[in-house]
C-alpha cells in the first residue's frame, strides 16, 4: 500500500500557525456584535409567507379578471338569451311586408346575429386568403433565402407592422385604401369578374367586405409571419441537411425538410392570425360599411360582430338591444378563446415539444 | 469561534432517490474537516443538509438530526436563521452580478437590514483581508462590479461575502475545483488560516487537497459514510478496504 | 487477405480487355434499352423543371416580401407626409375648436392618453410583475402555474372591444357615468398578460446560482427574490413593461365605452376623458377636412411614440438584457 506523502505548505512550518491560529485584527465592538445582530433578526417566516401569498394572489387575480369578464357578459346577455335562445345565431325574422329577412331591427325588437357572423367570417377568411400565402412567403424568404445583412432590418420592418395601432390602419384605409378600391380596383373587378356574383356593382362607395378583408390581411400578416418564422427556425438543421444530401434543390429542401416538419406550427400560426382577425374592431368598423345585411357580393356593405358593437353600443335604444349586443360580445369572447387556445396548442407542440420527425 | 456539528442518522432523498443513508458524524469545532469520495457519492448533498439548502429542491426530503452547537437545525429553527450561522461557498463562484464588490461583500448584512455605514466599511475591509482579496480590490470597491473579477478573485469574493456575516461554520463545496492552480493554492492557504476562527467543512474530490488542509477526513461512498478519521490515518492506514481502494486510485 | 474467387475472375477479365478510350461507355451504350433512354430524357426534363421551380419559388418569396414591405412603407410615408403637414405647435397646446372653426389641437387628447396610461400602468405593471414572480419563483412546474399561464394567454386574446363592454358593465354602470378611471382599468387589464409573460421569461433567465448564493447567506426569501433575482432581471422586465405600454397606447376600442372621450380639458379621474387614438377615430369619421387634418397629425404623433418604444425595446433586447448575469 502506497503512502500518500503529506506535503506541508510553507507557512505550516511557521510556529505561529502550528494550531492554525491566525493573527486576526482587533475588531471594534460594533463589528463583533454583527453575529448577535443577525441572530436577533429572528425568522422571516411571516414576511416570507406573506410575500408568497401576495404573489399567489396577484396570479389568481388573473383568473378572477377573466371569470369576472365572462360572468358579466353572461349576466348582461341573459335578457336576449331568454328572448331568442339559440335562434339568435341562426334564424332571422322574416318581414311580413317585404318577405325579406329583417336581421337587426332595434325598433321592433328583432335581433339576429346572422349578418354579423357572416360579416366576421367573410372578412376574416378573405383576410386569411390574402395574408397566408404572403406571410408564408415572407417567412420562407427571411428564414431560408435572405442574405444575412438584410435579415434583421426586414424582420424588424415586418414586426413594426404589428406595432401600428388598429385605428391608424383604419385611418389609412379610409383615406387611401377605400378611394383606391372605389376608383380603380372595384370597377376592374366588376368588369372582369362580375359574372361570378361575388362582385356586384350596387355599392359605389368602395367600403365593404373587400376593403375590410384587405386591411385585416395587412394587420394579421406580421403575426402569421413571425410565428411561422419561429416554427421554421425550430426545425433542426439536421433535417435540412438530410434533404440536401439527397440532392434536392433549395426549394425542395424548404418544402420537404422544413415546411413539412413545421406544418403543424404553421397551421397554428394561421389559426392565431384568424383569432386576431375575428376580434379586430377599429379598422374593420371604419371600412366595412356598417350595414346589417348579408350579401354575396364582396363589394357590398356589411357588418362584423365587433363593428356593430362599436357602432351601436353607446346609443343602444333599449335594454333588449343592449343585451343583444352583449350576447354578441359573449359569442366573440368564447370563439376567440377557443380559436386562440387551439392555435397556441399547435404552436407549442412544434416549438416546445419534440419535432414531428426524428433527428 | 466555531462550533461543532453532530449528525445523527441523517437520511436524504431527491424524490425517490435515496441520496444519503444513515450518516452519523461528529465534526469537531475549529477544525477543517474534509469530505472525499467519487462523483455522486452524496458529499455535496450532505453539506447542503447542514445549512438546509437541500430542501430548496422541491422534491427533496430529509430525516434525522443535525445539531450545530446545541441547536437542532431542523427542529429548533427556521432555515433562514440557520443559514446566517452557517455560511456556504459554492463550486462555481457566484457573486451577485448587479452589485459592486463592496455591495457583494456587505450583501449578507445589508439585505438583513443592517445599515450602519461605518461598521459595514470595517466589516467589508476585514472580510476582504481575511480572504486575501483586499490588496487587489481596495481601490475599486464601489466602482467595479462583482462579475468583472477573474475566477479566482470571484471565489475569494464569495468567501469574503460568506465571512462578512461572521458565521460559526463555513461549508465549502469543492471551492477550488473551477479554478486554476495558483488560485487554488491561495484558497487552500486561506482555509488553513480560517480554521482558527471557524469550523470548516470542505468537500473535495482532490485527495491531496484534503491531505493538505484538513485535520479529519470523511470518506463517502454511494450515500454512506464509510470512514471518518484523522486525515493522516485515512491516507496512510485506512481501516476500510473501500477507502484504501479509493485512495490508491482503483476507482473514482 | 486473398480476394474472393468471383472478384479474381472479374479483375483478371478486366485487365485482359484492350485499353480503348470510351470503350466501356460504348459497350455500355450498346446495352442501353429504349426504356432506359426514355428515363434519361425524363431525368433531364425533370432536372430542368426542378431548377425552374426552385427559381420560381425564390421569385415568389421575394415578391411576397416586397408586397409585404410595400404597404408598410406606403403607410408610413403617407402618414409622415400628411401628418407632418398638419403638425403645428398648436397641435400640442390647444384643445379642439368647435365644429367649423379652423385650428385647434389635440392637447387634451395627449394629456388624456397620458393619464389613462398612468392609471393603466399602476394597475397592470404591479399585478403583471407579481404574476410573473409567482410563475418563475414560487410556482415553477406546478399545475396552478400552467393554469395561470393559460389564463394569461386567454386574457391576451380577448378582443379589445369585448374588454370595453365588460368594463362598461363592471365599472361605468355602477358609477353611473363614463370616467377616466374605468378607461385606465381597461388598459391596465390589457397590459397584465404581456408584463406577466415577459417578467416570467426574464426571471427564468437568472441563473440558479445567484438565487442559491442569496439563500445561503440567510437572506429572507422575499428579500432575495426582490433585491437580487428581480433586480438582476430588471432590464428585461422594464422592456417588457415598455412593450405592453406601447401596445395599449394605441388601443381605441376599450376606451369608447369607458373613457368615452371629451372635447374639453379634463384631469379628473371620475369624468370622461379624451385619448389620442379615440380622438383620431372620431375625427377620421367626421365630415370635416379640418378634423381630418388633426387626425393625421395625431396619427403621426402616436406612431412616432410607438415606433420609438418598440425600437428601444428591440435595441435593449438585442444588446443582451442580462449583462453579467451569465
Amino acid at each position: 500500500m502506497q503512502e500518500i506523502r503529506l506535503k506541508k505548505l510553507e507557512f505550516q512550518t511557521d510556529p505561529a500557525f502550528e494550531n492554525g491560529v491566525s493573527n486576526a485584527e482587533a475588531v471594534s465592538p460594533d463589528a463583533a456584535q454583527v453575529r448577535n445582530y443577525l441572530l436577533s433578526r429572528g425568522n422571516s417566516a411571516i414576511s416570507d409567507g406573506g410575500f408568497r401569498w401576495l404573489m399567489v394572489l396577484c396570479a389568481l387575480s388573473i383568473f378572477g379578471i377573466v371569470v369576472l369578464i365572462a360572468t358579466e357578459l353572461m349576466v348582461r346577455s341573459k335578457l336576449a338569451w331568454g328572448q331568442f335562445g339559440l335562434d339568435f345565431f341562426y334564424k332571422a325574422f322574416i318581414d311580413t311586408y317585404s318577405h325579406k329577412p329583417m336581421y337587426w331591427d332595434p325598433v321592433n325588437g328583432h335581433f339576429s346575429a346572422l349578418p354579423f357572423l357572416y360579416g366576421t367570417l367573410v372578412s376574416s377568411f378573405l383576410a386569411l386568403l390574402l395574408a397566408v400565402p404572403l406571410a408564408i412567403g415572407v417567412a420562407v424568404f427571411l428564414t431560408e433565402m435572405c442574405p444575412n445583412v438584410l435579415r434583421a432590418p426586414l424582420a424588424f420592418l415586418t414586426e413594426l407592422l404589428a406595432a401600428i395601432p388598429s385605428v391608424i390602419y383604419g385611418l389609412w384605409a379610409v383615406f387611401v385604401l377605400v378611394p383606391l378600391l372605389r376608383e380603380h380596383l372595384n370597377p376592374w373587378l366588376i368588369k372582369g369578374f362580375g359574372w361570378t356574383g361575388f362582385f356586384g356593382d350596387d355599392n359605389p362607395t368602395g367600403l365593404g367586405f373587400l376593403a375590410a378583408g384587405i386591411i385585416l390581411a395587412i394587420m394579421i400578416l406580421p403575426i402569421i409571419s413571425s410565428l411561422t418564422r419561429e416554427v421554421m427556425t425550430a426545425v433542426p438543421n439536421s433535417q435540412r441537411e438530410a434533404v440536401l444530401a439527397l440532392g434536392a434543390t433549395r426549394w425542395e429542401m424548404i418544402r420537404m425538410g422544413v415546411l413539412r416538419n413545421a406544418r403543424i406550427g404553421i397551421v397554428g400560426a394561421v389559426i392565431l392570425g384568424l383569432g386576431r382577425a375575428l376580434g379586430e374592431t377599429m379598422a374593420v368598423t371604419m371600412v366595412i360599411g356598417n350595414s346589417p345585411e348579408i350579401s354575396r357580393s364582396l363589394l357590398a356593405n356589411g357588418s362584423s360582430m365587433a363593428s356593430v358593437i362599436a357602432n351601436e353600443f353607446a346609443e343602444a335604444s333599449s335594454d333588449l338591444h343592449l343585451s343583444a349586443l352583449m350576447e354578441l360580445g359573449l359569442a366573440l369572447f368564447i370563439v376567440t378563446i377557443i380559436v386562440n387556445a387551439f392555435a397556441r396548442l399547435l404552436v407549442w407542440a412544434v416549438t416546445r415539444g419534440e419535432p414531428a420527425s426524428t433527428h | 469561534m466555531g462550533v461543532g456539528i453532530e449528525v445523527t442518522t441523517l437520511n436524504a432523498w431527491y424524490g425517490s432517490n435515496h441520496a444519503l443513508q444513515d450518516i452519523n458524524l461528529n465534526i469537531p469545532a475549529n477544525h477543517a474537516t474534509a469530505l472525499i469520495g467519487p462523483s455522486g457519492c452524496g458529499k455535496s448533498t450532505f453539506v447542503r443538509c447542514l445549512n438546509r439548502m437541500h430542501e430548496t429542491n422541491p422534491v427533496a426530503r430529509v430525516t434525522g438530526t443535525v445539531r450545530i452547537g446545541d441547536l437542532d437545525i431542523y427542529k429548533d429553527c427556521n432555515p433562514v436563521e440557520i443559514r446566517r450561522r452557517v455560511g456556504m461557498v459554492f463550486q462555481r463562484p457566484n457573486p451577485f452580478p448587479t452589485m459592486s464588490i463592496y455591495d457583494n461583500v456587505a450583501a449578507g448584512l445589508k439585505l438583513n437590514g443592517y445599515s450602519n455605514r461605518r461598521v459595514l466599511d470595517e466589516i467589508v475591509e476585514r472580510s476582504l483581508k481575511n480572504s486575501a482579496l483586499w490588496d487587489e480590490v481596495k481601490d475599486d470597491l464601489k466602482k467595479k462590479s462583482g462579475a468583472s473579477l477573474s475566477g479566482g478573485q470571484q471565489q475569494r469574493l464569495c468567501i469574503a461575502r460568506a465571512l462578512a456575516v461572521d458565521p460559526e461554520v463555513l461549508l465549502m463545496d469543492e471551492p477550488a475545483s473551477a479554478l486554476d492552480p495558483v488560485s487554488t493554492a491561495k484558497i487552500e492557504d486561506l482555509i488553513f488560516q480560517l480554521k482558527a476562527q471557524y469550523t470548516i467543512v470542505i468537500v473535495t474530490h482532490n485527495m491531496q487537497q484534503a491531505a493538505r488542509v484538513a485535520g479529519k477526513t470523511g470518506f463517502f461512498l454511494n450515500g454512506r459514510m464509510v470512514e471518518f478519521d484523522a486525515t493522516d490515518k485515512i491516507f496512510t492506514n485506512p481501516s476500510d478496504k473501500r477507502t484504501e481502494d479509493y485512495i490508491t486510485g482503483r476507482f473514482g | 487477405m486473398p480476394l474472393p474467387a468471383c472478384w479474381c475472375g472479374r479483375l483478371r477479365a478486366e485487365s485482359r480487355r484492350p485499353r480503348i478510350k470510351n470503350a466501356g461507355i460504348q459497350e455500355k451504350g450498346l446495352r442501353i434499352s429504349a426504356g432506359e433512354k426514355k428515363l434519361k430524357n425524363e431525368h433531364k426534363i425533370r432536372a430542368k423543371f426542378r431548377a425552374l421551380s426552385d427559381g420560381a419559388a425564390t421569385g415568389l418569396a421575394v415578391l411576397a416580401t416586397i408586397l409585404v414591405v410595400a404597404p408598410l412603407v406606403a403607410i408610413f410615408a403617407y402618414l409622415v407626409y400628411k401628418g407632418a403637414n398638419s403638425l403645428s405647435w398648436a397641435f400640442f397646446t390647444e384643445v379642439p375648436r368647435p365644429v367649423g372653426v379652423v385650428g385647434g389641437g389635440m392637447a387634451n387628447a395627449i394629456l388624456g392618453s397620458s393619464i389613462l396610461l398612468a392609471v393603466g400602468s399602476l394597475i397592470g405593471v404591479p399585478v403583471g410583475i407579481s404574476g410573473g414572480i409567482f410563475l418563475a419563483e414560487f410556482g415553477r412546474g406546478t399545475k396552478l402555474a400552467h393554469a395561470v399561464r393559460f389564463t394569461a394567454d386567454v386574457l391576451n386574446g380577448v378582443p379589445s372591444i369585448v374588454m370595453g363592454i365588460a368594463i362598461y358593465s363592471l365599472i361605468v354602470v355602477p358609477q353611473g357615468h363614463f370616467s377616466a378611471f374605468s378607461g385606465g382599468v381597461a388598459l391596465g387589464i390589457m397590459m397584465i398578460p404581456t408584463v406577466c409573460r415577459t417578467t416570467e421569461e426574464m426571471l427564468l433567465m437568472v441563473p440558479n446560482a445567484v438565487r442559491e448564493a442569496a439563500l445561503a447567506l440567510g437572506v429572507p426569501n422575499w428579500r432575495s427574490v426582490l433585491a437580487i433575482t428581480v433586480k438582476t432581471a430588471s432590464p428585461g422586465i422594464i422592456t417588457g413593461c415598455m412593450l405592453a405600454f406601447a401596445r395599449v397606447a394605441g388601443e381605441t376600442a376599450p376606451l369608447i365605452f369607458t373613457a368615452f372621450g371629451n372635447v374639453g380639458w379634463n384631469t379628473r379621474l371620475d369624468e370622461p376623458i379624451s385619448a389620442l387614438p379615440l380622438q383620431i377615430y372620431v375625427y377620421a369619421l367626421s365630415p370635416y377636412d379640418d378634423w381630418h387634418r388633426l387626425a393625421w397629425a395625431g396619427a403621426l404623433v402616436l406612431i412616432v411614440l410607438i415606433v420609438l418604444a418598440v425600437s428601444l425595446v428591440r435595441y435593449v433586447t438585442s444588446r443582451g438584457v442580462l449583462k453579467g448575469a451569465s
